[in-house]
This record gives C-alpha cells, sequence and structure tokens, in this order.
C-alpha cells in the first residue's frame, strides 16, 4: 500500500482520525460478524439461560435440511435470472444510446431514473401490475390464455420478484455500459467500416470483447446485489411465498432469526453467506480491480 | 457514427422509445392509480386513463393518512426518511473524508490494519449480520432513536477508497508548499484538501441520499415506534392489510410520493449522479 513521499509527523493524529470510523466498523460490522460466528457453533436453550457448544451441528443440519437447500438453489435461479435480463437491457439500451451520439443524453435521462426508486417501492408497483383483481397483466395474459395468481403459483411468483429486481438495476448496467462503449476507440470503428464490416457485426466483434472487463465487473456486481438488496421485494410483495417458493437465503436469515428466533441455524446461514460476500469481493478485486494496488 | 444509415437510426430510436414505454409502464400505472377511487380499481383492471380522485387521494395521504394501519401521516415519515437520509450522507462523507486523510497523508504502525479493518465492511452488508447487529444496537439501548437508525449504516469502505484514490492524485507538492508555509495537518485539510474535494463529496452526496432515502430494512428492525417510521416501511404497512381491501389509490399515491425525490435528484443531478455511482462502486 502507497503513500504520499512527504507525510505528515503526527503521532496521535492520525489515530484521531481514524477513531470515528474505526470505532463504528468494529462495533457494528467486526463484532456482529464475530456474534454470528460464536452462535453459529452453540445452542441456547429456549429460556436463553445457557449456551452450549455444538460445532458443526447447525451447518450439518442446514446442508440436511430440504428447506435450506431449496432456498439456495432459488436464490441462484433469481441471481442469476435478473442478471442476465438486466445486463442483456441494459447492454441493448447503452448499444443504442451510444450510435445516436445526439439525442444520447435525452434517452439517458429516459433510462436511469429507476436506479433511484426504492426497492419496496418497485416491488409493490410490479405486485399491483400484477395483482390479480386490479392488476392490468393478468387481464391482458388471461387473454392468451395464461391464468395468473402468484398467490398460489410459485413459479409465477419467483417472476414477478425477477421482473421487479431486473427492473430496477437494468439503469445501473445501462450507465456502466454505456460509459465502456463510449470508450471505445473510435478509430478501430472505423478501420473496421472501411473493411466493410456493418455495425451489427462491429458490436459483436469489436464492442463485445472491448467490453468483456465492464460486464465481468457487473456480473459480480448484479449477482450481488441480488442476493443482498432485494430483500425489500420479497418482504413487501411475496413474502417469502407462496409455499416458500420465493423465500431467498437472506429473506430465510430474516425468517429463521428475527421472525422465528431460531438463533443458531440463522447464525450459520449468516455465515454462509458472509462466505459468499467475501468470494464475491475477492472475485471482483482479484480480476476486475488488478491495476489498483492497495 | 461512422456511417450514415437512416433506417437503423430510425430503428435504434424505436427501440430506445419503446424500451422507455415499458421501463416507465409501472410508474404510469402507478400514478393513474392514484388518481382513482377504490370502487373504481376494485371493479377491474387499471383504467389507463386519470380519475377524478387525485386532489382527494393526495390529501387523505398528506394530511389524516392511514390511521386505521397505525401509520403517521405522510409528511411526517417523509420528514423522518429526510433526516435519516442526510444523516447518512453527513456521516459517510465525514467519517470516511478523516480516515483517507490518515490512510494517505500520515505513516503510523497499525496503519495497514486499519485499512483492511474498513475494508472488511464491504463484505457485511447490514442483510447477512442482522440478528448480532439488532442485538448489539439493542444493548445498547439505541433501538427508537435516530442514533441507532443511522450510526450503524455510516461505516463506509467505498466512500473511504474513493476519497483516498482522490488524494493520491494530488500532486505532493501542494503539502511541501503548505508545510513551507507553516501549515498543519488541519490546516491543510481544511483550506486544501476540503475544497479540493468538492465535486467529489457531491458527487458522492447524491448517490448516498439516494442510498439512505431507500433504507428498508434497518428501519424495519430497529423502530417500532410510529413517531419514527420513514416512507419505507410505511409501503409495506399499507398493503399488509390483514381483513378487508387494500387501498391501492393510497398505496399508489404513497408510492408515487416515495418516489419522487430520489428521482428528481438523478434527474436534475445528472452529471453529479453518474459520476457518484460510477466513481463509488469501483
Amino acid at each position: 500500500m502507497n503513500t504520499k513521499k512527504t507525510t505528515f509527523n503526527n503521532r496521535l493524529l492520525p489515530y484521531l482520525l481514524l477513531a470515528p470510523q474505526l470505532f463504528i466498523t468494529l462495533v457494528f460490522f467486526i463484532w456482529p460478524a464475530g456474534q454470528a460466528v460464536k452462535s453459529s457453533f452453540e445452542r441456547e436453550d429456549p429460556f436463553g439461560l445457557s449456551t452450549v457448544f455444538v460445532g458443526l451441528l447447525h451447518y450439518q443440519r442446514l446442508f440436511e435440511d430440504p428447506n435450506y437447500l431449496s432456498a439456495l438453489s432459488r436464490t441462484a435461479v433469481f441471481a442469476v435470472s435478473v442478471t442476465a435480463l438486466s445486463m442483456i437491457l441494459g447492454l441493448a439500451f447503452a448499444a443504442a444510446v451510444d450510435r445516436l451520439m445526439r439525442s444520447g443524453k435525452i434517452y439517458t435521462t429516459l433510462l436511469v431514473w429507476p436506479y433511484a426508486v426504492a426497492p419496496v417501492v418497485a416491488g409493490v408497483l410490479w405486485w399491483f401490475l400484477f395483482n390479480s383483481t386490479t392488476g392490468l397483466m393478468p387481464f391482458f395474459l388471461e387473454k392468451i390464455g395464461i391464468h395468473w395468481d402468484h398467490d398460489l403459483n410459485g413459479t409465477q411468483a419467483m417472476i414477478l420478484i425477477i421482473i421487479a429486481a431486473a427492473w430496477k438495476q437494468v439503469s445501473y448496467n445501462f450507465l456502466f455500459f454505456l460509459a465502456g462503449l463510449q470508450s471505445v476507440p473510435q478509430s478501430l470503428m472505423e478501420a473496421a467500416a472501411i473493411d466493410g464490416s456493418g455495425p451489427v457485426k462491429r458490436f459483436f466483434t469489436i464492442s463485445l470483447p472491448l467490453l468483456s472487463p465492464t460486464t465481468f465487473f457487473l456480473f459480480i456486481i448484479n449477482v450481488n446485489y441480488t442476493m443482498f438488496d432485494t430483500f425489500p421485494i420479497v418482504d413487501a410483495t411475496t413474502v417469502g411465498g407462496p409455499a416458500q417458493a420465493t423465500t431467498t437465503l437472506v429473506y430465510k436469515v430474516y425468517q429463521d432469526g428475527y421472525l422465528g428466533l431460531n438463533l443458531g441455524s440463522s447464525s450459520a446461514q449468516s455465515v454462509l453467506l458472509m462466505m459468499i460476500v467475501m468470494v464475491l469481493t475477492f472475485v471482483q478485486f482479484r480480476y476486475v480491480e488488478r491495476r489498483v494496488q492497495y | 457514427m461512422v456511417e450514415n444509415r437512416p433506417f437503423l437510426t430510425f430503428l435504434t430510436h424505436a427501440f430506445l422509445i419503446l424500451g422507455f414505454l415499458v421501463v416507465a409502464l409501472p410508474v404510469y400505472v402507478a400514478i393513474i392509480a392514484s388518481t382513482h377511487d377504490i370502487a373504481t380499481l376494485m371493479s377491474g383492471p387499471v383504467p389507463l386513463l386519470p380519475g377524478s380522485h387525485f386532489l382527494e387521494n393526495y390529501r387523505q395521504i398528506l394530511t389524516s393518512a392511514s390511521a386505521a394501519n397505525g401509520l403517521p401521516n405522510y409528511s411526517h415519515m417523509a420528514l423522518n426518511s429526510l433526516i435519516m437520509a442526510v444523516a447518512i450522507v453527513i456521516g459517510k462523507i465525514s467519517i470516511s473524508i478523516l480516515s483517507a486523510f490518515a490512510i494517505v497523508y500520515f505513516r503510523f504502525p497499525f496503519r495497514q490494519l486499519a485499512f483492511w479493518i474498513i475494508f472488511v465492511t464491504l463484505m457485511l452488508p447490514v442483510e447477512v449480520r442482522i440478528m448480532p447487529t439488532y442485538k448489539i444496537v439493542a444493548d445498547l439501548g439505541m433501538l427508537n432513536s435516530w442514533a441507532g437508525l443511522t450510526v450503524p449504516l455510516i461505516a463506509s469502505a467505498t466512500a473511504t477508497f474513493l476519497f483516498r484514490q482522490f488524494f493520491m492524485t494530488i500532486p505532493d507538492e501542494m503539502l511541501e508548499a503548505a508545510r513551507v508555509d507553516g501549515a498543519g495537518p488541519m490546516k491543510f485539510f481544511r483550506d486544501i484538501l476540503l475544497p479540493l474535494s468538492r465535486t467529489n463529496i457531491a458527487a458522492l452526496s447524491v448517490i448516498l441520499f439516494i442510498y439512505g432515502w431507500v433504507q428498508y430494512l434497518w428501519p424495519l428492525l430497529v423502530t417500532t415506534d410510529p413517531g419514527y417510521y420513514t416512507l419505507m416501511m410505511a409501503m409495506k404497512r399499507m398493503v399488509t392489510v390483514q381483513d378487508g381491501v387494500i387501498e391501492w389509490q393510497l398505496v399508489m399515491a404513497a408510492s408515487v410520493l416515495a418516489m419522487l425525490p430520489p428521482i428528481l435528484i438523478v434527474i436534475f443531478m445528472q452529471r453529479l449522479f453518474i459520476r457518484g455511482l460510477t466513481e463509488t462502486e469501483k
């Protein structure tokens, strides 16, 4: 980690400057994380009077629990669908805006604002749109022979939260893809055009390969987003149901811990989630931020 | 554009306009629904044209609101959301600019360790450590308080990295000149670093304001006193009706009002917003 060549010589001051952030980090991040690890190895009696060390019992139970395993695969389906949907749409919008240099600014404004919509509001809006009594979508779906009821049909409930989560994330991917496309050297495009390749071919043979670092970065960020930031969408619309069809891993931690008060299991789940974030963060920094030296 | 292809340009425009219409659809429907009465909404799919209950619905939300759900009125909750968002902006920026200053401009034992402790916060989203964090906040007696709502959310590794990256680009001569002139560290910070960081601070504020405004899980856990309810919590309470019908026209009016401030910020401060977004996430 590098510093300035010239620095201030002061013994106490740097610690004072760091104190507020370190204090908050230790008290509200490191300590609770440590507590989660600790209680994932313990079992508390029903009255909270004594705790027993139970080793890996909670972890073992989790991996034998069909509910947890299905939450795991469901979360994977959810994360991959949202990431794919919002990245493909974001890229398509970015490629279109990039083509129209003059009017691009207006379209950027028209497309970026969903970023600012709270996940819970996004959830409620799409829920309303798909609501079986009042919604617009079931009305149209009925005409083409699809009966929509996400209160009973788990797959439809999953589709609902995928749409709501992807809708909110498109603008984010769009901005990053647009920035990536605009940094593609114009001379490459001109050379390819002189060689006779059309816009579509240029996009797939020049722009897309050059976008691969952006794509990888966005992939990690999007997976992280779907896993952790979509809690409000699930909580406000499907509440994990019907029959757990939309219970993602994060939602299960909340259900088992905060609502079910099953501390040991919830802590073990938290620890597993922390490991997932660690891997994602590590991959992001290792492969995406290689040029940055900390 | 390398060559002129009018038809492709036309298609591109058509695609973007269609895309915008699809993206805007749920918001359009929400605005329309907020102008109808509940009878119209319950009698079939939402009409596509505005109704005549616009003033009535918004007045109800802004003044009496949903007393039935035990919620205070919208303006009170909007004020709470605003206080929470602003406190998070100020808190995050001030602690992270100070720690970035310490890490870049001083050499001291445990500097590396301090940096890694801050770095670790990236890996501990609140969703992951909810139970123990909730317990600590409860033990500290911070439930139902502004401190409990905001302080646990204000540590930010990304903001610290952003300021650190920016400070690294400031030429060393600045510091040397300041030292020749006899300026101490805090004077250098106040008179040179802070003014130079103005755009970064502004860009970061836009992003952090949105981050604070849309917080959901944390306020839900920490507050049980309606006096501290934020708009985001209200959204859920308004749609969780035990018996009777959801008052969709009010829910949609509340959604529109809850969306408005951050969307306006994004639209009117687009340059700062994009800058803040691209810089903090990297």
